[in-house]
């Protein structure tokens, strides 16, 4: 059982995600900027991970897609940074807002579609995205394949931390905010009809669980996640251009969810770091290493363990806590 | 009017290619369930083996049959190691076994033969086929292969008796396992079949858009669009789908919308296909009993 599906909180686990988020605040102070922008980015991944999640994980709606609704968080904050000079957290509701609206569209048609079909039609998306983003007519707004390229914003009321310091605190506190929303989603009524749609649709259903709602409702929350994430890894990178969000994005994503944990919260994070720092390192190796690694691990913990790393960790602290 | 010929043409030989690899889908999803994400990368990675061969000094039609056997049994080893235990698995799990292995395929290819494009010849030579305005000998050319493709595969699941063992175990497992039929070996001879027409559509398609690891993306959605549109149980429907889709493309690319927009058609075609007939043209329609 996830925390994300029991009733409340105790007080000792409470105690534990201050402690973390505690760790989390404190971190960029002990980092180079290029390191903090690394961590950065991994929560960054962390909430589009989340996203993803309540959709595969919660609601056992596959999607291959996610990198298109990522690309469409990213140029929304471009575009109005870039172009109308809008300061970049307003560009974070728009681009979620945006975001929800193209995710519960596309989540319409996807109620049709199950299992294999719904992971084909995301797919074919993520492979069409960067194609549609170069596309002639919209290059006026996406500046076709040169992108954009967008400003880093300076910490505000002149306090005294580097910009990427400030940057690191600004998507932690939106990603806390972010992760306490989802608890809230998952923990009650709303998380008990996504999981039940997903193991028994036909039970859920009879039950009264208007199952169109929920889907739609789901992915486009599940999007809106992803937009947000999008939006503040553009202000992070500084840039956009089509080839950044192509179907091997989207399919690190899925790597992300199985390797932290199909429908938990912690997997997000699990699954961000090994997505942001695991192709850091094995770039060394060769430029195809990254990708090689990732298959094998796909392979290993859907055989292995399909829990993911949040559900082993929850199996060994239950070990040590019995003896 | 000439050039509208031409397009046409054109557009029946990339849809041979198309038409190929919905073959090589339709065969893993009868038996299975299953839509083979990797089979696009699997026919890459076999083109590839065939460049290798050809580079070694073999001539190209013995290169071109060491590679089908090599993929033949690539498939079956496939089937064996890593599909056998996500048989009975949610769908989810094997969705990512295929991801995963469209994901090591790729990065396999790239670590071996690395990213650069590289030319790969083609077997029909200019004085293979009277010379014409319309088509060039290579488009022919695929256009025959894929018909003889066809012809071998009919001829096998009509009249050989291990073609209908494999028909019987992809309708009915239960009755065919009852009658004796080794049921999980004509799933693995299934994927060895679909390895081996996914490597013919692969070596047709290499000359025209160039070896490269990721040379396959935009022909695998295609090959969904047929597959989808003629049905994805149905091996003849999804031949008369990949050449429509080959058609449509080429007329569309050239007339209405550029060659630019492209992936975007097979997306609006896969998304508008499963919405308003998922069953295709010729698929049976699926009714689930509650």
């Amino acid at each position: 059982m996830d925390i994300a599906t029991k009733g409340g909180i105790d007080a000792r686990r409470l105690i534990g995600v201050l402690l973390v988020v505690l760790a989390l605040a404190i971190l960029p102070f002990f980092l180079s900027d290029y390191r903090t922008f690394q961590f950065t980015q991994a929560i960054v991944y962390a909430i589009v991970l989340l996203g993803l999640n309540i959709l595969t994980g919660y609601n056992g709606q596959i999607s291959l897609g996610h990198g298109a609704f990522f690309a469409i968080g990213a140029y929304t904050a471009a575009i109005l940074m870039d172009r109308f000079g809008v300061p970049y957290w307003a560009t974070l509701p728009a681009a979620g807002v945006i975001c929800f609206v193209f995710g519960f569209l596309f989540g319409l048609p996807a109620l049709r579609l199950q299992g294999h079909y719904l992971a084909l039609a995301t797919f074919a998306l993520a492979v069409a995205t960067p194609q549609l983003l170069k596309y002639k007519r919209l290059e006026e707004w996406t500046g076709g394949v040169q992108g954009i390229v967008i400003m880093k914003p300076d910490p505000p009321f002149g306090l005294p931390l580097s910009q990427d310091r400030w940057l690191y605190l600004f998507t932690l506190f939106v990603a806390i905010v972010l992760f306490v929303v989802a608890w809230n989603i998952l923990r009650g009524r709303t998380g008990r009809a996504l999981i039940a749609l997903r193991d028994q649709p036909i039970a859920a259903e009879a039950m009264g669980v208007n199952g169109a709602v929920y889907k739609s409702t789901a992915f486009g929350i599940s999007a809106l996640y992803t937009g947000i994430g999008g939006a503040l890894g553009a202000i992070a990178v500084q840039f956009v251009a089509p080839d950044s969000f192509t179907a091997f994005l989207s399919i690190s994503f899925v790597v992300g969810i199985v390797v932290g944990g199909l429908a938990t919260l912690s997997g997000a994070i699990w699954g961000a770091l090994f997505i942001q720092f695991v192709p850091n390192f094995a770039d060394q190796i060769s430029k195809a290493a990254p990708w090689a690694i990732y298959g094998a691990v796909l392979l290993v913990f859907i055989y292995l363990m399909p829990g993911g790393v949040a559900w082993m960790l929850r199996g060994a602290v239950a070990k040590i806590l019995r003896r | 009017m000439e050039a509208l010929l031409h397009q046409i043409l054109s557009g029946l030989a990339a849809g041979g290619i198309y038409a190929s690899l919905a073959l090589a889908l339709v065969m893993i999803y009868q038996s299975t369930h299953h839509i083979n994400f990797a089979q696009g990368e699997m026919a890459m990675f076999s083109t590839y083996l065939a460049w290798t061969f050809i580079n070694a000094g073999f001539p190209y039609w013995i290169a071109f049959v060491a590679t089908l056997g090599v993929s033949f049994v690539a498939g079956i080893l496939i089937e064996r190691i890593v599909i056998r235990p996500v048989e009975r698995a949610p769908v989810l799990s094997v969705v990512i076994v295929f991801i995963a292995l469209l994901v090591i395929f790729n990065s396999l290819a790239g670590w071996i033969y690395t990213y650069t494009i590289k030319s790969f010849p083609s077997p029909f030579g200019g004085s293979f086929f009277p010379q014409n305005p319309y088509m060039s000998p290579h488009e022919m050319g695929t256009i025959g292969v894929t018909f003889v493709v066809l012809i071998l595969l009919y001829a096998f699941f009509r009249f050989t008796p291990l073609g209908l063992a494999m028909r019987a175990a992809a309708q009915n497992p239960v009755s065919s396992r009852l009658a004796g039929i080794r049921v999980g070996w004509m799933l693995a001879l299934g994927w060895g079949l679909a390895a081996t027409i996914g490597a013919i559509a692969g070596m047709m398609v290499a000359p025209v858009v160039y070896l490269d690891p990721n040379m396959m993306a935009g022909v695998l959605l295609y090959a969904f669009a047929a597959a989808l549109l003629g049905g994805i149980d149905n091996p003849f429907g999804a031949v008369l789908g990949g050449f429509i889709v080959g058609v449509a493309e080429n007329l569309l690319g050239a007339y209405v919308i550029g060659t630019e927009l492209k992936l975007t058609v097979a997306l609006v075609l896969i998304v508008a296909v499963l919405l308003f007939k998922p069953s295709g043209f010729f698929g049976r329609v699926i009714v689930t009993r509650v």
